[in-house]
């Protein structure tokens, strides 16, 4: 714990991360304290993670997306693998956002290797290009630090490859019944049967937005929380008179849980 | 089906431990597995299709790798499995290049493979290759590749197919049927050779050659003022100095004709103007700023990279729009994405760096629906320039992590040779640090990409006319940007900004370091040793490597004393930052190689040597014509054909495409309303996060006008960039504005005479306004000449085209209003009157007839409505707004409709209007706007808008657009009808 008193979030950069002062910004406004620290300074001094009790991997284009989004960074990661497992032991947070949850999912840290392969993939849109849309979520009632007291969000993705892909129908109904796929797109009405285009954006298998590992404490999830944290960021504010104009957006309850585990 | 990667046993022995020191090419083919869609094989079968090519035609497209290294097949498979396949959804082959292995067993398919030609920026290959230390292991040489396997295609149509569908020649290279390559051919030694010219004793039709043959685009009296220059100094030039002078006296970098000596003559007289931009558009801004006085709120124009205009107390702002226009008629993808990237270096590269924190993009295109027969020799179909250029803002963009946040597309078919690309983009920089100054012995740093022979003679290139064989001789002047790279500059530009470590900064744009270091240095002196750039292969000469203009690099003046913390910075980011030069107070350019001095140049003779330009501009003022012809249509179908029209429909195809939302400050976005799919009129952010206050960006434009009035095209682009910002809410008494002239040849006196009136119509709207113009760009010779089948020779010029991009600014965003209706029983009020003014409109077009008299802007009246607009939105009276311009009312109130998803019931008699019907409902008249205004503030808003407002109905529940004229009915439809016919035309899969 920092000597303010406050949790202390690692927003880690990297060649392409573009998402990470808002970020900051939201985890500040939750009440924690921040720090950016880009990827070679982490690489170089590994021990500083230590120091903080949530790690955040912000959302944007790491080493642009080259090869698949994502994979650079994860493979850098996975160098740190014993740290990184060590600070989940002692109970921290990991949270990754559109492209921190491609690192997660790719670098094995959420989902961990089952039949020598990773159990799930982050792919391309089945639309084959970039989106930019808002999209209804649900939460599952599940043990998900991030998410608790959370049923519903409207949040907006932005990304090209969000699709999530498991290895197989047995994996999927494994991380089902654990609970583990912690949030999923539905129509605007709520979570009831399909979920066709666009309400699910990009062909997720089963409506799949976001994962949590088996303890609840690594989530990496597609929408981006910190985009909706001000009441203006709702694309239909101005329709809202403004004496009913909420006080904050809904993604906030996001990082108020992240900084509440601690307090 | 098997997760294992398939791998190919290697033919024979290859003897792996005897020979493991030994280079191995290898090559890699990855493809999706079955449930999976191929994306490449589906986007090459859609453009194909979009030609209307091989109907018949099946793809099997895989992406590939050629990795060159000692590398064994242990390791090569390390890195297969662990970096480049994603063995969920994919599927591998691998082998060393040219394997039996990748011969196609279907023997009637035909194999192509395309790569990039050599030098070309190829980022992924470049990621792989810094990646790969991380799994112990490293490779010598990189390149990716696409492979298609093709079916079905008739022999006649396989190499449109390749030149027009499965590669850009430009930038790529197609191999067929297998690669047999040893090596992944780089750039050999480069050996010195100093170079020079003989341009004493040659004629001037020797003169012209030279020119020509060295791609200069310099004129003749030009070449004649080098050649009495050299011949005082009593030597030939440089290949180097003659390229210098080239860039720095080109069209692109100097502006030679607007801001040159221009006679004007219109049917007032004659008038002739010493500069002709410093004397109306900076005018009209020196007098705005003298009327404000204290009060006057520019802080840097016309100077720097961008204008630059306050903000709050500890921010001001730098706005800029640039046009890449010629590079994106070859090379869609890599144009746009170089203009962005561009752009984006202009705000870092303004005052000691702003950070970029928004973008808008406005493209000309000829129609999408043109077919193959149609288009002129030698040009792409506009249907994938489009696409291109779209991709390439939306890569470049998004992965810098700037919103692009407005936009416009604006179709004609003169644009089929010349399509224009503007890209624009906004900085925030702290009030203290709006200006440089780079100081005598600093050090010239660059940091960023590396050196390449990419881009050479771009500046002289944007400055010639497009040909048909363009596309054949132009190549070295298209490039592929590096999103990443300009990313990681930036993070680490921004910090050594706010540490206060460089005097100076400016980007490398046209003309490479020639262009940035002779600015620079302008008036100190500079000396440059162009051996220390660092390149990205060998075998650049001196002089390519001074004008490259590779992306990507920034140049920065550093102290000697910063510098060791200047490169810590960069390297802790693992940027590259390299000491070039230095500026040397000897008022003269000096480039060495290695000891050897290859240029020596007075900057006085560089910057105030070039010959004046003078040409002649004549101006006959047009006609007006009555309209020609009436309309077959009824306002129904005309109003539905309007929204269908290519210039209004619905543009989400390309919006949603841009990541319009990171960094966090969206207010209004570009689509609001109930299903967040509705045409707003500007876009609005917070480019602080812990403030209230708002930045508005719009834009307005309309080439139609300028077919009958030049004047009144610009007249009415500012009227219409102004209320689209007013709409949303932004302070019309702080709104900045640029011009982007794109003109035909003005060397033609007519042409530069329409130019010359539209530069006087900016004057004298803008200082009515007292709406400043902070920066601006011209992009001239938009035109394409081939010659025809008939063997005639052919040109086609551009719709004399000015783009206004505004600026606004909003005390608090909570103040903001969008354009979609909201409740029941709230009346409905148009501001501003209509005029008999359906010249250059859309109904004109879709009707197809002409005449008319244009929009005209009577800028007293306006502003007063701006004024009063902006006071009842201030006060909470409007409930939606949204301005009228494309379509007229009819269109306005429409798409206000489906966007709300409520209906309305309107009857114009209200107006009071002797126009009829025509009129009321598409005349495109300047400076109106719809409110929707609850019934109990319907007071207070009619005085404030005083007589200038009509309350023509009111919003209904139900989803039907009624619009009367007394018993008269003019419109009755619905909203899914509305709102397919405009949502319809660009809804591309």
């Amino acid at each position: 714990m920092s000597g303010s008193g406050k949790p202390s979030v690692l927003v880690l950069r990297s060649p392409g991360t573009n998402c990470d002062v808002e970020s900051a910004y939201a985890f500040e406004l939750a009440g924690a304290s921040t720090t950016a620290v880009h990827i070679n300074g982490l690489l170089e001094n590994p021990a500083m993670l230590s120091e903080y009790q949530i790690l955040c991997l912000p959302g944007g284009f790491s080493y642009g997306d080259d090869i698949a989004a994502g994979k650079i960074l994860a493979l850098q990661l996975k160098t740190l693998r014993n740290l990184i497992g060590e600070f989940h032991q002692q109970g921290k947070l990991v949270l990754g956002i559109c492209n921190g949850f491609q690192v997660l999912i790719k670098s094995g840290f959420l989902l961990p290797e089952v039949n020598e392969g990773y159990p799930a993939t982050l792919t391309w849109n089945d639309s084959g290009r970039f989106v930019d849309r808002w999209v209804h979520l649900a939460a599952d009632d599940s043990k998900c630090v991030f998410l608790k007291g959370i049923e519903r969000m409207y949040l907006p993705i932005a990304h090209a490859e969000g699709k999530f892909v498991p290895q197989s129908a047995e994996v999927l109904s494994q991380l089902e019944s654990n609970h583990q796929l912690a949030i999923k797109y539905c129509k605007s009405t709520g979570p009831n049967g399909a979920v066709p285009y666009p309400a699910n954006p990009n062909g997720s298998t089963a409506d799949v937005a976001g994962v949590c590992d088996e303890t609840g404490r690594i989530f990496g999830l597609m929408p981006h929380p910190e985009r909706h944290i001000d009441p203006t960021h709702h694309p239909q504010w101005t329709r809202m008179p403004k004496t009913a104009l909420a006080e904050k957006g809904d993604g906030m309850a996001i990082f108020e849980n992240a900084v509440g585990y601690f307090n | 089906m098997s997760n294992k990667t398939e791998t190919a046993e290697l033919p024979t022995s290859t003897a792996e431990t005897a020979n493991a020191s030994q280079k191995k090419l290898w090559q890699i083919e990855i493809w999706p597995k079955p449930e999976i869609p191929n994306r490449l094989a589906l986007e090459v079968a859609a453009t194909a299709r979009d030609l209307g090519l091989a109907q018949q035609m099946q793809v099997e497209a895989f992406r590939g790798f050629l990795v060159e290294g000692d590398l064994s097949k242990a390791a090569i498979k390390t890195i297969v499995d662990q970096l480049l396949v994603d063995q969920v959804v994919e599927q591998c082959r691998f082998a060393v290049c040219g394997d039996e292995l990748f011969v196609e067993t279907d023997k009637s398919a035909d194999s192509y493979f395309v790569m990039p030609l050599p030098g070309v920026t190829d980022p992924e290959a470049e990621s792989i290759q810094e990646a790969l230390p991380h799994l112990g292991c490293s490779a010598s040489a990189v390149t990716t590749f696409r492979r298609y396997a093709v079916t079905g295609i008739p022999a006649d149509q396989k190499e449109v197919l390749c030149k027009k569908v499965l590669a850009n020649e430009s930038i790529e290279q197609i191999i067929h049927d297998r690669l047999t390559l040893s090596e992944i051919q780089l750039g050999a030694p480069y050996k010195f050779d100093l170079r020079h010219v003989e341009i004493r004793n040659v004629s001037d039709e020797q003169l012209q050659q030279i020119s020509r043959d060295w791609q200069l685009s310099l004129t003749l009296v030009e070449m004649q003022t080098i050649q009495q220059h050299f011949i005082e100094l009593d030597r030939e030039p440089t290949d180097a100095e003659l390229e210098t002078i080239a860039q720095t006296w080109s069209e692109h970098c100097s502006h030679k004709t607007l801001a040159g000596r221009i006679e004007y003559t219109d049917d007032a007289g004659t008038t002739k103007y010493e500069n002709m931009l410093k004397e109306t558009i900076f005018h009209a801004t020196q007098t705005i700023r003298a009327d404000l006085g204290a009060d006057d709120w520019c802080v840097s124009v016309f100077k720097d990279n961008a204008g630059i205009v306050k903000f709050d107390d500890e921010f001001n702002v730098a706005f800029k729009v640039e046009t890449h226009n010629r590079p994106s008629a070859l090379e869609p993808y890599g144009g746009a994405n170089t203009g962005i990237g561009g752009v984006i270096r202009d705000t870092l590269g303004t005052g000691l760096g702003a950070k970029p924190v928004c973008s808008t993009d406005v493209f000309c295109f000829a129609p999408p629906n043109a077919t193959v027969d149609q288009l002129p020799p030698g040009v792409m179909h506009p249907r994938s320039i489009m696409k291109g250029v779209v991709s390439g803002v939306r890569d470049y963009g998004n992965r810098m992590g700037i919103p692009t946040v407005n936009g416009a597309v604006y179709f004609d078919r003169r644009y089929v040779g010349n399509p224009l690309v503007f890209c624009g983009n906004v900085g925030l920089l702290p009030c203290e640090m709006s200006f440089k100054e780079p100081k005598p012995n600093d050090l010239i740093v660059s940091i960023g990409g590396r050196t390449g022979r990419d881009g050479i003679h771009g500046a002289t290139f944007s400055s010639a006319e497009l040909t048909e064989s363009s596309d054949i001789t132009s190549g070295g002047a298209v490039q592929i940007g590096n999103a990443i790279t300009e990313k990681m500059l930036m993070d680490v530009m921004l910090k050594a900004r706010d540490q206060r470590l460089y005097n100076a900064v400016t980007d490398c744009g046209a003309g490479g370091f020639s262009s940035a270091v002779g600015e620079m240095g302008e008036e100190i002196g500079a000396e440059v040793w162009l051996d220390k750039a660092p390149l990205k292969y060998e075998g650049l000469s001196y002089t390519e490597i001074w004008i490259s203009e590779a992306q990507e690099r920034m140049v920065f003046a550093v102290p000697e004393s910063n510098w060791a913390a200047f490169e810590k910075l960069c390297s802790a980011e693992s940027v590259e930052a390299v000491v070039i030069g230095q500026f040397k107070p000897t008022g003269r350019l000096v480039l060495k190689y290695e000891e050897n001095e290859v240029a020596d140049m007075a900057m006085s003779f560089l910057h105030d040597g070039r010959p004046p330009v003078v040409r002649k501009a004549v101006f006959n003022a047009p006609q007006v014509k009555p309209v020609s012809g009436a309309s077959k249509l009824s306002h129904e179908e005309s109003l539905l054909k309007v929204l269908g029209s290519w210039n209004v429909a619905s543009k989400h195809w390309v919006i949603r495409q841009y990541d319009h939302e990171v960094q966090g400050g969206s207010v209004i976005k570009p689509l609001v309303g109930i299903e967040n799919d509705g045409p707003s009129d500007a876009a609005v952010v917070r480019p602080v996060l812990n403030s209230r206050r708002g930045l508005v960006i719009s834009c307005g434009m309309n080439p139609h006008f300028g077919d009958l009035d030049p004047y009144h095209m610009a007249t009415s682009a500012i009227d219409e960039a102004i209320r689209n910002c007013v709409a949303v809410g932004a302070d019309p008494n702080r709104i900045a504005i640029l011009d982007n002239f794109c003109w035909g040849y003005t060397d033609r006196p007519k042409t530069l005479g329409a130019l010359v009136r539209a530069a006087q119509a900016c004057y004298d709207v803008s200082t009515v306004f007292k709406t400043p113009f902070i920066s601006g760009k011209d992009s001239l010779h938009n035109e394409f000449s081939y010659t025809d089948t008939s063997g005639n020779r052919q040109t086609i010029s551009i719709p004399s085209t000015l783009l206004i991009s505004a600026m606004g600014q909003i005390d608090d965003v909570k103040n903001c209003v969008t354009m979609d209706l909201k409740s029941a029983g709230n009346r409905i009020y148009q501001v501003g009157q209509t005029k008999q003014e359906l010249g250059g409109s859309h109904w004109c077009l879709v009707n197809e007839v002409s005449g008319g008299q244009v929009p005209q802007v009577d800028a007293v009246a306006a502003k007063q409505i701006f004024e009063n607009m902006h006071k009842a939105i201030h006060a909470g009276l409007v409930r939606s707004c949204h301005d009228i311009s494309e379509g007229g009312l009819a269109a306005s109130v429409a798409e206000m409709a489906f966007a709300g998803g409520l209906g309305v019931d309107l009857d114009v008699a209200s107006l009071k209007s002797d126009l009829d019907g025509t009129a009321i409902l598409f005349s495109e008249s300047n400076s109106r706007f719809v409110c929707e205004v609850p019934e109990d503030k319907a007071a207070e808003f009619e005085a404030a808008l005083s007589d200038a407002c009509w309350c023509l109905g009111s919003v209904t529940e139900n989803d039907r657009v009624v619009i009367k004229n007394g018993n008269e009915s003019l419109v009755e439809s619905t909203l899914s009808t509305l709102k397919t016919a405009w949502q319809q035309p660009l809804d591309w899969k």
